[in-house]
């Protein structure tokens, strides 16, 4: 038996159960990420259990993305810990996907669909071999599940801002990864987007996978996630919706920019 | 013989084998050059290799300087092409570190590194006129190149550089793409976008010192630069990008170092970029992916279909049409007739169009987030779109059908 492998119950309705709790796919202490003087996250803590769905929430420029950036090693750390799987980033490069903003990106580029559905392959494929059809077959399964594979073959400056959120989201699908960090994927798009997205990270998650959005939409968070962190350069609050998403933490992290008709609006329940 | 006669026999490498030596390795560094400069155009650092190509003078005459003092020959070319290396390396890394460490954009990076190593170099070629042997030095060569007295030794140099270029590229290929797309998700599959950058501006760097010779430093960098241009307007794929751009890079260097050996006293860099900016100018305008030509034909088209289908709606709906070219467009198809009153086509043409946009306007309503329904664009009959019984269940559906 190796070190890793964990000896697992089976409850009478079926459930497993670990007897040993599985290493946190993502765990961060004391983050902290600076753009010259000015800190943009400031000594974050933060645990994203297994199997779990974490909006990361609050105002522009809160250090939302840049905390993910952070913790992918994009953007450099002044300080912290951080541990995917109980590892450092380089050794589980694997189990972790990737979805940027998708405004990062020149949509210009000469690529169709598939090719840029293909680098979610790149470690597969290797550094100097061609992609084979068994590549190409798992891309179009990928694209399949977020509903664009009629579109393999176009050009992707030809697509809607929906639709290469899609792509991007296919991409990382390809990487058949553990944790999934999705920044922003709902910004600005359609509703036929935002539904194939959300019906993804929900398989995703039934699937025992864990997933970790930024995420600006205060309406949705309780439709969407399980879990939420709130943040505004610290973290104001962490926890499932019911605890961690409540007028006192969201007027904590908005700093009275948010106006009480909008949080009753959210209808969290009297405050 | 005329000219041409010269020039035909340097294309077929009947021209002596000086000249063929040299048509050849100026074909493969156009090779090396299209293929790496699909990359440094794809990264957006085509200023960089501007400034970077200019960086190499102050290491030539350096070089030139230090190997006549020690007694060799100055001209000695593989102790150019390092020299050259040397201090295009310290332009590149002026500019990187002036745009990581300082609040100045790489913009202003460039042109500061740029106009100083330049600046630099010719203050070195002049001290060396006044040398001993400088006189006869030639270096003004390396400014728009020659390649007039070349030797065997330095044309076998460059064609082997040349060749280890092609190689990298190919090695390259994947991770340059990646990095070039998109750097951060690059960087969370593990690749090094700083090194692979690095071996980017290292490629075009192997370029430009083997350019040397032959297109001159000064317009080395349009090597780089004008055969993925003139390639993007061919193609919407990397892969093939890379290929058309090293292929017109290889025609370019190839065909303008014939011509400038068959004519003499014409200068072989700005030939052999004036044949490289001749492709790029038929590609603009002849390409059917990109062209100029293409997209106006492209769009007059879509106009046609956009007014067709206007027109139409308004037959149906019994609406008077004025615009001149939705009339123009109805009457050339046999739709309406000269004097505007609608045929037996027209009004079938009609009452199916009419049925379209309405299983479009149910199809939309009913299923807002189905997302084969997005290939909606107001002119692609839905019946091609769906099956034929999806349509028939639609057609089930709809309010009530207005068609015949």
């Amino acid at each position: 038996m190796t070190p890793d492998a964990q000896l697992e119950l089976v409850t009478a309705d079926g459930r497993r159960v670990s007897t040993e709790s599985a290493p946190c796919p993502l765990e961060v202490r004391g983050l902290t990420v600076s753009y010259g003087e000015k800190p943009a996250v400031f000594s974050v803590d933060a645990r994203f259990p297994s199997g779990s769905m974490t909006a990361i929430v609050g105002p522009n420029g809160a250090g939302k993305s840049t905390f993910l950036k952070g913790a992918l090693g994009i953007v450099r750390c002044l300080a912290g810990e951080i541990r995917f799987f109980g590892r450092p980033f380089k050794e589980t490069r694997r189990d972790v996907a990737y979805v940027p903003q998708r405004a990062s990106v020149d949509w210009d580029f000469p690529a169709r669909v598939i090719d840029v559905v293909m680098m979610g392959l790149y470690r597969e494929v290797g550094l100097f071999r061609f992609a084979g059809s068994r590549h190409r077959a798992r891309a179009i399964e990928c694209l399949s599940r977020v509903g664009m594979q009629d579109f393999a073959d176009r050009q992707i400056g030809q697509l809607s801002g929906g639709q290469q959120q899609r792509v991007f989201l296919a991409r990382a699908l390809a990487q058949d990864a553990e944790l999934y960090l999705l920044d922003e994927p709902f910004a600005g798009v359609d509703a036929a987007t935002e539904h194939a997205i959300v019906t993804v990270l929900k398989e995703l998650k039934a699937a025992g996978k864990t997933v970790v959005c930024v995420h600006h939409d205060l309406s949705t968070v309780s439709a969407y996630f399980d879990r939420v962190m709130l943040i505004n350069m610290r973290k104001q609050a962490e926890g499932p919706i019911a605890e961690a998403f409540t007028p006192e933490t969201l007027q904590a992290t908005y700093g009275g920019r948010l106006a009480a008709s909008q949080i009753d609006e959210l209808r969290l329940g009297s405050a | 013989m005329t000219t041409l006669d010269f020039f035909l026999q340097a294309l077929t490498l009947q021209g002596g084998y000086n000249s063929a030596l040299v048509a050849v390795g100026a074909g493969l560094l156009g090779i090396a050059g299209g293929g790496a400069g699909a990359f440094v155009f794809l990264r957006k650092r085509a200023l960089v290799s501007d400034a970077v190509t200019h960086a190499t003078l102050p290491g030539v005459a350096i070089a030139f300087i230090i190997m006549a003092l020690l007694g060799g020959d100055g001209r000695w070319l593989p102790g150019l092409i390092l020299g050259s290396a040397a201090s295009a390396a310290i332009g590149l890394m002026a500019v990187e570190w002036i745009s990581a460490k300082t609040r100045l954009g790489e913009d202003a990076a460039i042109g500061a590194v740029l106009s100083v190593f330049f600046g630099l170099g010719i203050v070195l070629l002049t001290v060396i006129q006044t040398m001993d042997h400088g006189k006869q030095a030639g270096l003004d060569t390396f400014l728009l190149g020659s390649t007039a007295g070349m030797l065997i030794g330095e044309a076998v140099l460059i064609a082997a550089a040349g060749a280890v270029a092609v190689a990298l590229v190919v090695a390259l290929r994947r991770p340059m793409t990646m990095v070039a797309f998109d750097p951060e998700y690059a960087a969370t599959l593990g690749i090094d976008v700083r090194r692979t950058d690095l071996a980017m501006m290292g490629l075009a760097l192997i370029v430009t010192v083997i350019g040397l010779k032959i297109v001159g430093l000064i317009l080395i960098v349009a090597l780089l630069i004008i055969p993925p241009v003139a390639a993007r307007f061919w193609t919407d794929r990397v892969d093939r990008l890379i290929l058309i751009s090293a292929a017109i890079g290889g025609v370019s260097g190839y065909t303008g170092a014939a011509l400038s050996a068959a004519a003499a006293d014409m200068p072989t860099g700005p030939i052999i970029v004036l044949i490289a900016f001749a492709m790029f100018a038929l590609s603009l305008a002849f390409s059917p992916l990109r062209g100029v030509l293409a997209s106006a034909l492209r769009h007059r088209r879509f106009q046609h279909r956009v007014h067709l289908r206007q027109g139409l709606l308004a037959l149906a709906r019994g609406e008077a049409i004025y615009d001149r070219l939705t009339l123009r467009i109805l009457r050339r198809r046999g739709l309406i007739r000269g004097d505007g009153v609608v045929t037996q086509d027209g009004r079938g043409a009609a009452g199916r169009a009419q049925l379209d946009e309405t299983r479009w306007t149910t199809a939309r309503r009913l299923r807002a987030d189905d997302p084969v329904l997005e290939r909606y664009d107001g002119l692609t009959p839905i019946d091609r779109i769906l099956t034929t019984d999806q349509v028939a269940h639609l057609d089930s559906l709809l309010p009530k059908p207005e068609s015949t």
